[in-house]
């Protein structure tokens, strides 16, 4: 049968706010692995006639149109929606939700950041926080990335949990003498006398036209930093599972987030949960192919998957969260079954996230693989500011169905 | 805290002028006991010293004060009462002090021969010289303290109580050492006694000795504890104080008052680079009060000096006053590390220095202030040698590092090496704390 779409409607892009509707039949639980996401709430709409329980409106049903740059967005079923348990939120609200439970929880985790205080972030994911929880927990940095990235190892080593808020992941970079030498490499160097808990987290990855600088994708320049884990979150579900999960750990954690996903809309649950570090998410089984994707791209994955569906493939999409280390397990279980991988990545081709996880694929799996794996990531170019441009230099869900045609004939 | 310290020689010469001459005070009054100029630390103290100081761009930004570069003599030099009436320490204390810098200059005299006889590798930074510095300031703190250095550590980590025994292990690269072997001569690091390491990159350090000083801050005012008073020492030289994060964190301390203490170990050379050639404006302790906190220039080859600014400064961080800057005029003996041929530094400048040994000049002033007699020190030098020769024979004789300790302090939680393709994380496998586990 397959699912015939999803339910994402198309073009709306950053403005207002967007949805994905909840599923209740058994059928449309196919979907998704109860071991991966089902208490996510992340649903596929089935819109074939005969759900029963739920209708899809006719206008979400668009299997040949696909458009370029989309973003998941409003479902036009928000009354089915509110008759569930749970409560909906925004990706940067969830942010923030699960950074008030952690703050709440434990006096020592606190935020440190560029306009993280009064401003309520840039992006608003510590609003409100600071009248909550004052300014010495919630601290207006000056423009000094090294030196407050420093100040939080130096924080968390004295007992403290900082989270570092960096205002677009590439001002990191400025920081990148902290987090290599001191986050990733302090427990290490000091015989394992001294943790580093602390959270670096900031939005990357390619947006509306912000230039090249501003579009970043700093997840490949530290996946070589040992000692540091790194996770990207992709859903509202996740982006608090993975926050509450990072603040909890002992290790040092970046928690890499979207520009563009922030306004991201999914009802999650009321009760308190936590996500794993470690794991990757299955998004939808399958059995022609593997499609592994983080962030950003597993939306886009997404769209390109209802065109495919309705050609009769029958993709497995992996959403891999943990971006260092790699989760081997549900990666390899998928290799297993399909025999054939692609990989879709937004950061460059060169030394990449992708470019790792091949080399791991090839390492552990080998002989299970029927085809060269096949990875599309984003042309090695800084991103050049014109629209049409832009477009042309990240993955677009059009060359995600040919790389499908390609890969599985 | 009056006391007497017998004037160093006339300090400057001719090569050394552009140093000196930051104030009009030491032309007349070299021959006085302190070097302070500028900003000083809102004394409250009533006249024990009889030294009036002008507070220039302290931390307290209402109230603007007279900006005084220069003061006259009088008013900034004391009388000098004989030194029978006025001691600054007592015989413990000067046996204390005495003993730490015995301690730091023949550990680093053994380090430089076991380097030699190639027990150690890689860059080993020798400390000879500026034992003053370390032994002023990490004797006044408490064990709750921190103190945090760069790659020339080995001392500052002796001085804040790191055995002997564990820093040589570690310098031979044992597992016994104090970082297990991991760390090596740059990187001390001691939970225990607060020593927050020992980095390789200079100016990398005083952010983390920043974040230790704001958790202090946390800790009053966030989490109400307000016995929480831990002050935290951050020592570097005058190379990082070229470098961004010196500036970044002179202000962000300024900003929130934080609890530390910047000491500037200024021995003229970073490397090869002359501070004089890197720097616009070589006087360090100016930068202090650009920053809204106390810029404060003291001899660094004179330990009771160091001590009294030391002193002063810990307990106005300690008060909740704020931050202070402390440059200490001091001099390596060696080369910036056993690898460096020293070429470059003039015969004539070392000599001078080497006149101003801080050892020799403590063991004179006990000497002749009565305070302890040769037998004292004699049998301190004796002990000092025993643990010397007892630290290296002890790390001889420790383990070498097993395979096995090779992934183990990767990550505080081991799970973050992720899950294996087997399901299982992988630190569950008993092949991966064997340490044969592919990773």
């Amino acid at each position: 049968m397959g699912l015939s779409s999803i339910a994402y409607d198309l073009g709306s892009g950053l403005n207002g706010p967007m949805s994905i509707s909840h599923l209740s039949s058994p059928r449309q639980q196919l979907a998704f692995s109860a071991k991966s996401c089902s208490r996510a709430c992340i649903t596929v709409r089935a819109a074939d006639g005969n759900s029963g329980s739920m209708r899809a409106p006719p206008s979400t049903v668009r299997a040949s149109k696909l458009v370029t740059n989309a973003v998941a967005v409003k479902s036009e079923t928000a009354s089915i929606a509110a008759t569930k348990s749970g409560h909906e939120l925004l990706l940067f609200e969830a942010l923030r939700e699960g950074l008030e439970e952690e703050m709440e929880r434990d006096p020592r985790v606190c935020v440190l950041g560029e306009d993280v205080g009064h401003y309520g972030g840039s992006y608003k994911v510590t609003k409100g926080l600071a009248e909550k929880f004052g300014d010495l927990r919630v601290l207006d940095t000056p423009i000094a990335e090294n030196s407050f990235t420093g100040m939080a190892v130096g924080a968390a080593m004295t007992g403290l949990r900082p989270i570092v808020e960096g205002m677009n992941m590439g001002f990191l970079l400025l920081a990148y003498n902290q987090i290599s030498n001191n986050c990733g490499m302090l427990h290490y160097t000091s015989g394992g006398q001294f943790t580093i808990p602390v959270v670096i987290r900031g939005p990357g990855g390619v947006g509306r036209q912000l230039g090249a600088e501003h579009s970043q994708r700093l997840e490949s320049y530290f996946q070589s930093v040992p000692g540091l884990q790194m996770v990207a979150c992709s859903t509202p579900y996740n982006a608090k599972g993975l926050m509450k999960a990072a603040i909890r750990s002992e290790n040092p954690v970046i928690l890499c987030e979207h520009v563009l996903l922030y306004n991201l809309k999914e009802r999650i649950p009321d009760e308190e949960y936590v996500c794993c570090l470690e794991r990757a998410e299955l998004v939808r089984p399958g059995k022609d192919v593997t499609i592994l994707t983080y962030s950003r791209m597993r939306h886009h994955v997404l769209q390109a998957a209802k065109s495919l569906i309705n050609k009769g493939y029958d993709p497995e999409i992996i959403d891999i969260i943990s971006l260092k280390p790699f989760d081997l397990h549900t990666i390899g279980n998928s290799i297993k079954k399909t025999h054939k991988v692609l990989i879709v990545e937004e950061c460059m081709r060169t030394g990449g996230i992708g470019a790792s996880l091949r080399a791991s694929i090839m390492d552990n799996f080998w002989d299970y693989l029927d085809a060269p794996i096949m990875c599309l990531s984003s042309q090695d170019v800084p991103t050049p500011y014109a629209g049409t441009l832009e477009e042309a230099t990240v993955v677009q869900p059009p060359q995600i169905v040919k790389a499908i045609k390609q890969l599985c004939g | 805290m009056a006391y007497v310290m017998r004037s160093s020689p006339s300090v400057q010469s001719g090569s050394l002028a552009p140093h000196s001459s930051a104030s009009s005070v030491s032309s007349s009054a070299s021959s006085s006991s302190y070097i302070l100029r500028l900003g000083a630390l809102n004394s409250q103290r009533s006249g024990r010293l009889s030294i009036t100081r002008r507070a220039i761009g302290t931390a307290n930004r209402r109230t603007r004060k007279p900006h005084g570069v220069s003061a006259s003599t009088s008013e900034l030099v004391a009388e000098k009462p004989s030194i029978k009436n006025a001691l600054a320490i007592t015989r413990e204390e000067g046996l204390i002090l005495y003993e730490d810098m015995v301690l730091g200059r023949s550990f680093e005299d053994m380090c430089a021969q076991m380097y030699y006889r190639g027990k150690m590798f890689g860059f080993v930074h020798l400390y000879n010289g500026q034992e003053a510095v370390s032994t002023g300031f990490v004797k006044c703190l408490k064990p709750e303290d921190y103190v945090c250095s760069t790659y020339r550590d080995h001392v500052h980590a002796l001085s804040k109580g790191v055995p002997a025994r564990a820093v040589m292990s570690e310098l031979f690269g044992k597992a016994t050492g104090i970082c297990r072997g991991q760390g090596g001569s740059m990187h001390m690091f001691s939970k225990e006694h607060g020593l927050l390491g020992g980095f390789a990159f200079i100016g990398e350090g005083i952010p983390v000795a920043t974040g230790a000083a704001f958790k202090t801050k946390y800790e009053r005012e966030v989490l109400k504890n307000d016995k929480a008073d831990a002050v935290t020492v951050a020592f570097f030289g005058d190379g990082t104080c070229n470098n961004g994060q010196f500036f970044e964190c002179l202000n962000m301390a300024a900003l929130w008052k934080l609890p530390i203490i910047f000491v500037v170990e200024n021995n003229l050379w970073a490397i090869g680079m002359s501070h004089y050639r890197a720097t616009s404006v070589p006087e360090i302790w100016k930068k202090g009060p650009a920053f809204g906190m106390p810029g404060i220039h003291v001899d660094g080859m004179d330990v009771l000096k160091v001590r009294e600014v030391a002193l002063e400064a810990v307990a106005r961080a300690r008060r909740g006053d704020g931050p202070t800057l402390v440059e200490c005029e001091t001099y390596r003996f060696r080369g910036h590390s056993l690898a460096d041929p020293d070429e470059l530094r003039k015969p004539a400048e070392k000599a001078h220095y080497a006149a101003r040994d801080p050892i020799i000049a403590l063991k004179k002033y006990l000497l002749e202030s009565g305070l302890v007699d040769e037998t004292d020190l004699r049998s301190i030098d004796k002990k000092i040698d025993e643990i010397v020769e007892d630290a290296v024979e002890f790390a001889d004789a420790s383990p070498l590092p097993p395979r096995s300790q090779l992934l183990e302090n990767v990550f505080a939680d081991p799970k973050g090496f992720g899950i294996g393709p087997d399901g299982k994380y992988r630190c569950e496998d008993p092949a991966f704390t064997a340490g044969t586990a592919q990773v």
